[in-house]
């Protein structure tokens, strides 16, 4: 099973649900993996703190023009779509950073000039912790594109019973990158006009992308109702409401499991693991 | 004209909250909202739309299933997976090709090779950007559809559009919401800025961001300074980032305390300066008063950095508010 952990705000709380998720998990003797698809920020290794095993670069394909064969005529800027190639005077240049890999530049060459090769965006970690796997994304900084770097965190993610993706904020390709099949998506949120108003978004997405979806409020206890009035007008679970408490938020500020140490926060989570793993219904 | 961009690195640590108070104190600034993802400044300001224009994000390939041979030439040159075999059938053949309209990313390799030219390949509106009146001065804002790519391309649209709205109204500050993280919108968001402001909570996640974005920044050419919101969290992590700050050059500018008036005004759909006389209002006062005296001292300068992302739009669309002006 792989539940997604999503939201359209950020700093709702999505790394607290999904590395507890994973954790708590881990304890009941689960064979589980936590997935790390916020390669922009990925934050989940502060608090599981994974005995790291493996490391490897993360590459995407980018042409290289040989300047002997090229003649400059311009093919190639013109099939590129994405403006990653372009012919100034005697040069030809290849913006890697805009470059989607698709491989046009190389079908439009008549003079066969372009090759490929592999350019590094960032680093795979695989790491273990007791029964939990780990896998991260880290996408260098100054790379514009964060997919590739997601979708090979989700290509080296183990086989196993569980899988925890915790994934980026916002609604746009890299959250689509890492929502798409999975079997649940948590939308985690507050109960704010913000919250709401970005909640609403998420919905929209996973709803475009007929993914079975349920929410979870955290910081409950703080803000309005109108995030409770938006589900149950929309029909919409809500697998759990997080409560607001200082004891959680001094534990995460200091990069620890608030569920190893916050009694009443560990219960609230163990109950959504279990009705997680009993199954929600679209 | 001088333009801040309030980042992060990690989401919820109270940029908007930031900008909004700003934008209320500053008086005569443009304010554009560049987290396109989740565009929340609108809440605050609550804008009078005056203009509205179509965002165009790039093309998607269809295929026409009357046309489709079933050769596969398609799927063989896709790279993105983004071509089934489950299409309709037509005349020819029992079962055509598809695109998975959310898997393309618009490259265009299976409209230009395929032989029977039965691929549709269209510039797709993808989002709708404004420029709206507000109480606090005029807002540059959009909305992006959901599962929309190019979001980076729609912030240098929008900024484009603020730095346009700021010399006809003679506006001399512009502000800017970014974007959490630190990928293409984030760097839409930072490229030529004059000032990035980052809002970093004190947490071992929030530390960690900080330093990433903090490195973009750097990379970009554009000078940084920090502010500590909630910084009675924990009060060691806030030293520390203060520290790491002025390693790096970055200005510290102070601490935001927690204050439950920020939700509050928030709730009221107003900006913390608004609502509340309290600690958080007053550092957020304190803060800006710092940031006009740094931008004072650092005078406009041209723009660098990732020049490329700039010069790469292929959609130019001129202000021309006469005759496109709307109302709603």
């Amino acid at each position: 099973m792989k539940i997604a952990v999503a939201s359209g705000k950020g700093g709702t709380g999505k790394t607290t649900v999904a590395t507890s998720l994973a954790h708590l998990a881990a304890e009941d003797g689960v064979s589980v993996a936590y997935l790390d698809c916020d390669v922009e920020e990925p934050n989940g290794h502060i608090f599981l703190k994974p005995r790291l095993v493996r490391e490897e670069p993360i590459t995407k394909l980018i042409p290289v023009v040989d300047l002997d064969r090229c003649s400059h005529c311009g093919l190639c800027s013109q099939a590129c779509r994405y403006g990653a190639i372009a012919c100034v005077g005697q040069q030809t240049l290849v913006f890697t950073e805009l470059c989607h890999s698709c491989g046009g530049c190389l079908l439009a060459c008549p003079h066969d000039a372009i090759g490929e090769a592999f350019r590094p965006i960032g680093r795979l970690r695989v790491g273990v912790r007791g029964r939990l796997q780990f896998v991260e994304g880290v996408l260098n900084v100054g790379e514009a594109m964060s997919p590739p770097a997601i979708r090979a965190v989700k290509i080296a993610a183990p086989e196993v019973a569980l899988t925890v993706l915790d994934c980026p904020p916002g609604t746009s390709c890299p959250v689509i990158a890492s929502v798409r099949d999975c079997d649940l998506v948590l939308l985690v949120t507050e109960p704010t006009p913000f919250g709401l108003h970005d909640l609403k978004l998420a919905v929209e997405m996973v709803r475009a992308l007929r993914l079975t979806f349920g929410v979870v409020v955290n910081r409950s206890d703080t803000g309005d109702h109108a995030v409770w009035d938006y589900c149950r007008h929309q029909r919409i679970a809500v697998l759990a409401a997080l409560s607001d408490d200082r004891a959680v938020a001094e534990a995460y500020s200091r990069g620890e499991l608030a569920v190893t140490s916050v009694g009443h926060f560990a219960d609230q989570m163990r109950t959504l693991l279990e009705t997680v793993q009993s199954g929600v219904q679209a | 004209m001088n333009e801040l961009v309030v980042i992060s690195g990690k989401g919820g640590t109270g940029k908007t909250s930031i900008v909004a108070s700003f934008a209320s104190l500053a008086g005569r600034a443009v304010v554009a909202d560049c987290d396109v993802d989740a565009a929340d400044l609108h809440l605050i300001l609550q804008p009078q739309i005056m203009r509205r224009e179509d965002f165009i994000g790039g093309s998607k390939a269809r295929i026409k299933s009357g046309h489709c041979t079933a050769c596969g030439k398609c799927e063989e040159l896709c790279r993105f997976d983004a071509i089934y075999f489950d299409g309709p059938g037509n005349g020819r053949v029992p079962k055509t090709f598809r695109v998975d309209p959310i898997a393309c990313e618009g490259c265009g390799v299976c409209f230009d090779y395929c032989a029977e030219q039965a691929i549709a390949f269209e510039p797709a509106v993808t989002g709708q950007w404004y420029v709206s009146h507000t109480r606090c001065g005029p807002l540059v804002h959009a909305r992006l559809a959901v599962a929309a790519e190019n979001s980076g391309k729609l912030v240098t649209q929008l900024r484009r559009a603020a730095r346009q709205v700021a010399m006809q109204l003679e506006r001399d500050v512009i502000l800017c919401d970014g974007a959490p993280g630190i990928g293409c919108p984030v760097i839409a968001s930072l490229t030529g800025a004059n000032l990035a402001l980052f809002v970093v909570e004190p947490t071992a996640s929030g530390q960690h961001d900080f330093l990433r974005v903090a490195e973009l920044a750097m990379q970009l050419g554009v000078p940084g300074a920090l502010v500590v919101n909630k910084s009675d969290l924990n009060d060691e992590v806030t030293r520390d980032l203060e520290s790491l700050a002025r390693q790096r050059g970055i200005a510290v500018l102070g601490r935001i305390p927690y204050d439950r008036s920020v939700t509050l005004a928030q709730i009221a759909r107003r900006t913390v300066v608004e609502a509340s006389g309290g600690p958080a209002a007053r550092a957020i006062r304190d803060v800006w008063n710092q940031i006009q005296e740094h931008l004072r001292q650092r005078p406009a300068k041209a723009v660098g950095g990732l020049v490329q992302l700039d010069t790469v739009q292929a959609n130019t669309v001129q202000l021309d508010t006469e005759k496109k002006e709307s109302r709603v």
